[in-house]
């Protein structure tokens, strides 16, 4: 008999799971969480589960790695759904919700070719704007805002 | 205000603007003194704008200043590949005050982040001018005599005309009500309007020039550029509408004076300049006085 093939994402022990991440995002939240550069942290990304609300989503566990707010509260650009689930002793401890922080710094891309901190070696910073529930940044250099809709993470 | 960069209109208060023109009218005044005398003035135009430059250059020699800088980026070491931040920190050692002038937006907020000492922004891009807005709002109290109250109707490119919005919000301390007369590809943007609904600021829309500024007291014109239109024909269509003449200040309020960001193409016919409503040339001449006061205030001389 053919032994049937499963592939086991098992539960974690201790560490962060987060999850309804939108698809399309979970490579831009690896990359803002710097995830690539943990070296040590065993990680599973999974990503197309069906999501009644986002559609497609994705999910990110990792173990052994739990998140100061101020470090997560960055994806809430490309994931303001995420959920975070804390994991401790195969147990969830606490559920956490993403905020949009206040001030982004080096994260996002300012939307005006015209903007300096497009030609010169410039940290961008923005100030967030709460625009009827969609996030709008305004860039603390050329005073312009960058829409969620043409927001570039760099 | 002492050793703090103006950037953009709002790092001012309405105390700071009101401050500001006091000493403005001290400088009109007594315009030549010696309150500058050992103070460098760097003037770093990283793209040619006569006026603005000559402006400050006349407001630093009137006051014993001296005066440093280049004129076009193409006869600096910017040519030569250098970083605006290298260019910035290198003045900065040479010089008690920066005045900067750059085609990228943003790079004047850039530049008083990394210089060491103040830097006012003398036009970045199509972002903003501050100095420009002060000497209109000086203008505006010369030729009124308050700032509080006013029919101000602005004239032309609302939509990207950067002293049009800075204008707007400085001029939104002082309760006046705005009669914006553009056509309908120029109109203020939505950002400026929901502004002035949160301050309870009062505005119309017009696309009518003549019959909408018979009860102004500042008509402020602006000039509709050609390279704003995506669509040549509709620049076409539009570029003779905002054409204000003489005889269109028939029935004008007497008080009613005439303001301009030069340089003026042919949106003012010039038989008004005759017209002791004109004010844009003098309104020139405020810009010295009022530049005076601001490098004044920010080296903490006034």
């Amino acid at each position: 008999m053919k032994e049937q093939k499963v592939l086991s994402v098992s539960a974690i022990q201790n560490g962060t799971v987060i999850d309804h991440i939108p698809a399309e995002n979970l490579f831009k939240v690896i990359s803002i969480l710097n995830l690539e550069n943990l070296s040590e942290n065993k990680m599973t990304f999974g990503t197309n589960f069906i999501s009644k609300r986002l559609g497609l989503k994705a999910i990110i566990k990792i173990s052994d790695k739990f998140f100061e707010d101020i470090e997560i509260d960055k994806i809430a650009l490309v994931a303001p759904h995420a959920k975070l689930n804390i994991i401790r002793d195969y147990t969830v401890v606490e559920k956490r919700k993403v905020s949009v922080p206040e001030r982004i710094v080096a994260i996002a891309k300012c939307m005006n070719p015209k903007c300096v901190t497009n030609h010169q070696q410039v940290t961008t910073k923005f100030t967030v704007i709460d625009n009827n529930s969609k996030v709008d940044l305004k860039c603390n250099y050329c005073e312009k805002i960058t829409d969620q809709e043409h927001l570039e993470i760099i | 205000m002492k050793n703090k960069s103006l950037i953009s209109i709002d790092d001012y208060t309405r105390d700071d603007y009101l401050e500001i023109l006091r000493v403005a009218a001290e400088f009109e005044k007594k315009p030549v003194q010696n309150i500058l005398e050992g103070v460098v003035v760097a003037t770093l135009f990283f793209e040619p704008s006569t006026r603005t430059r000559l402006s400050f250059e006349s407001a630093v020699s009137r006051l014993g200043g001296k005066i440093i800088g280049f004129t076009d980026a193409a006869s600096s070491s910017v040519k030569k590949g250098e970083s605006l931040k290298d260019t910035i920190l290198t003045v900065s050692n040479y010089s008690d005050l920066i005045v900067m002038r750059h085609p990228l937006e943003g790079s004047a907020r850039y530049a008083s982040e990394v210089a060491t000492v103040p830097v006012i922004n003398a036009g970045d891009g199509a972002n903003q001018h501050p100095t420009q807005c002060l000497l209109d709002l000086y203008s505006i109290q010369q030729t009124q005599g308050t700032l509080e109250n006013l029919k101000i109707s602005i004239v032309g490119d609302l939509k990207y005309g950067r002293t049009v919005h800075s204008l707007l919000m400085a001029m939104s301390n002082f309760n006046p009500t705005f009669n914006f007369i553009a056509p309908d590809e120029l109109k203020v943007p939505e950002e400026y309007k929901r502004f002035l609904d949160l301050k309870n600021i009062k505005y119309e829309e017009h696309v009518d020039l003549a019959e909408n500024i018979l009860d102004s007291d500042i008509v402020y014109m602006t000039r509709v550029q050609r390279e704003r239109f995506a669509d040549p024909l509709e620049y076409e269509k539009v570029k003779n509408v905002y054409i204000l003449n003489n005889e269109m200040l028939n029935g004008t309020k007497d008080n009613m004076k005439i303001l301009h960001p030069l340089p003026r193409v042919n949106e003012i016919d010039e038989d008004v300049d005759e017209n002791e409503k004109a004010y844009y040339f003098p309104q020139a001449l405020n810009g010295v006085f009022t530049r005076q006061a601001i490098m004044t205030k920010i080296l903490g001389l006034k």
